[in-house]
């Protein structure tokens, strides 16, 4: 397969980025979309060039350090995936790719394709812990929890906060992101206690990194790459009002 | 509290979903009373004569004001504040999410829309009865000569839409505030927290019944009285 790629090139976080014109050909269907960078870089490498930056890391979806913005999608085409386990056959023979880095206030590019997701890691001291003491694993039924409460954290914890959330946003809003923290914690016997505190703090903090005000449009939900609902934003809301309310 | 409503972004999240809960609960109670207007003229204008310009009525004038304010005001503050986090730089290439409304993207623009229609409405309507009993007057002259008293809402509605234009700008008001309805209602329970993924559906359902009943009820009364005034079967009856 060959493919015209339109790629996002910035030299710094304080140069000014345009798009650039590559050509890649005889990309097996099987490739996947990290490979076929792979095989640009490769190909500029040997032509003197400088090559995409982009970030990447396990390339089996858990890590959440792939970023990018393809043909208008974060992640790209498919449901439920990262740009890692997106594979060229989801494209057409011929098709021109344009590629983008993550697009939001509060994620400003380094280079190239690599944006800071540094915020989020912010918002995650603010509160996304539990203080208890935890020290070996505990035996698995020592604290009884429901299965229903169970599967709704894990469905919550699997955020990789990648940042597609916050970059998919029209109003680049980072709620889907603090809601899947908060709630993962919230439905559990040992995140209860602090759930209070861990939603006003995390809160806070997203909105002093100026991230903005969730709408309700239900994109973060749509290209979410864990599939994670927007009814724990409702959790989120939930817990912070009630938190409010009580001081 | 007040600052936790002013400056946290799910606190101004909060007013708008509340000062949105009041202005559906009087478009309801307004959409009810119009649709009399079908039914009984009389009875129509025995209810713009118990409103009228007293006490009660003033004071809920000025509620709904503020409620207009509020809601628009914190509309304006959320978007600017959504406008700088978005950043600069915006994405050359932009494809709609599946399950996303374009009411939900749109929820400025239509309540634009919504906030000039009401401006309208009020030139139409509320500068020729409440404001003129404010101002003691007990006749209205209208633009063709015709003198009505300011509580004969049913020939105030029958003189606005006589003509086919204010029809039309009046339907298209009517279809921007049933969209922005259509994301509002179920949108204002999520943001108080009382939803999930059991109750989307069914609150989608409810906010789009809701919307079209209004829209229905408000388009019944504006059709019926052009329909009405034009018809000649129905000016032969």
């Amino acid at each position: 397969m060959n493919f015209t790629l339109k790629i996002w090139r910035q030299k710094d976080a304080k140069s000014k980025g345009a798009f650039e014109t590559y050509k890649v050909s005889d990309i097996s269907a099987d490739t996947s979309f990290l490979e076929m960078l792979d095989i640009l870089n490769n190909n500029l490498v040997h032509e003197g060039k400088d090559p995409v930056a982009f970030d990447h890391d396990c390339r089996e979806g858990i890590c959440g350090m792939c970023s990018l913005h393809i043909n208008g999608l974060a992640h790209g085409p498919g449901q439920n995936a990262t740009t890692c386990q997106i594979y060229m056959r989801k494209f057409k023979d011929g098709d021109t790719i344009t590629i983008e880095p993550w697009r939001s206030a509060a994620f400003p590019v380094i280079k190239d394709l690599v944006v800071n997701r540094g915020a989020y890691d912010q918002i995650l001291q603010a509160g996304g812990y539990v203080s208890v003491r935890t020290n070996s694993v505990p035996d698995a039924n020592a604290i009884p929890i429901p299965k229903a409460d169970a599967d709704e954290s894990m469905d919550a914890a699997a955020c990789v906060g990648c940042g597609a959330c916050a970059a998919t946003c029209k109003n680049g809003s980072a709620m889907l992101f603090v809601a899947a923290r908060v709630s993962s914690l919230a439905k559990l016997p040992q995140g209860r206690v602090e759930g209070a505190r861990r939603a006003k703090a995390m809160v806070a903090k997203m909105d002093e990194l100026g991230f903005g005000n969730c709408t309700n449009t239900g994109a973060c939900q749509a290209e979410c790459p864990k599939g994670i609902s927007i009814a724990h934003i409702a959790r989120l809301n939930r817990e912070f009002l009630r938190a409010k309310l009580r001081d | 509290m007040s600052c936790f409503l002013c400056n946290s972004s799910l606190g101004k999240k909060l007013v708008m979903s509340l000062s949105g809960l009041f202005l559906v609960l009087f478009i309801l109670f307004h959409m009810s009373m119009n649709v009399v207007a079908i039914i009984s003229p009389e009875g129509y204008d025995a209810i713009c004569k118990f409103l009228g310009a007293n006490w009660y009525a003033l004071a809920g004038t000025v509620v709904l004001a503020l409620g207009v304010l509020v809601h628009f005001g914190y509309a304006l503050i959320l978007t600017l504040d959504n406008y700088r986090a978005r950043g600069k730089q915006r994405y050359a290439v932009t494809t709609k999410e599946p399950g996303v409304s374009w009411s939900s993207k749109n929820m400025l623009v239509l309540g634009v829309i919504v906030l000039l229609g009401l401006g309208l409405h009020l030139t139409h309507f509320w500068a020729k009865m409440q404001l003129q009993e404010l101002l003691d007057n007990h006749e209205v002259v209208l633009c063709n000569g015709q003198v009505v008293s300011p509580t004969d809402g049913a020939a105030l509605i029958a003189y606005t839409f006589k003509e086919w234009y204010n029809v039309v700008i009046y339907l298209v008001w009517f279809v921007a505030l049933w969209f922005h309805l259509t994301h509002g209602i179920w949108s204002m329970f999520q943001t108080a927290g009382c939803a999930n993924d059991t109750w989307y559906p069914r609150l989608k359902f409810a906010a789009n019944a809701l919307a079209t009943l209004i829209f229905l009820g408000f388009a019944a009364v504006v059709v019926w009285y052009y329909v009405a005034q034009h018809c000649p079967c129905c000016a032969a009856c």
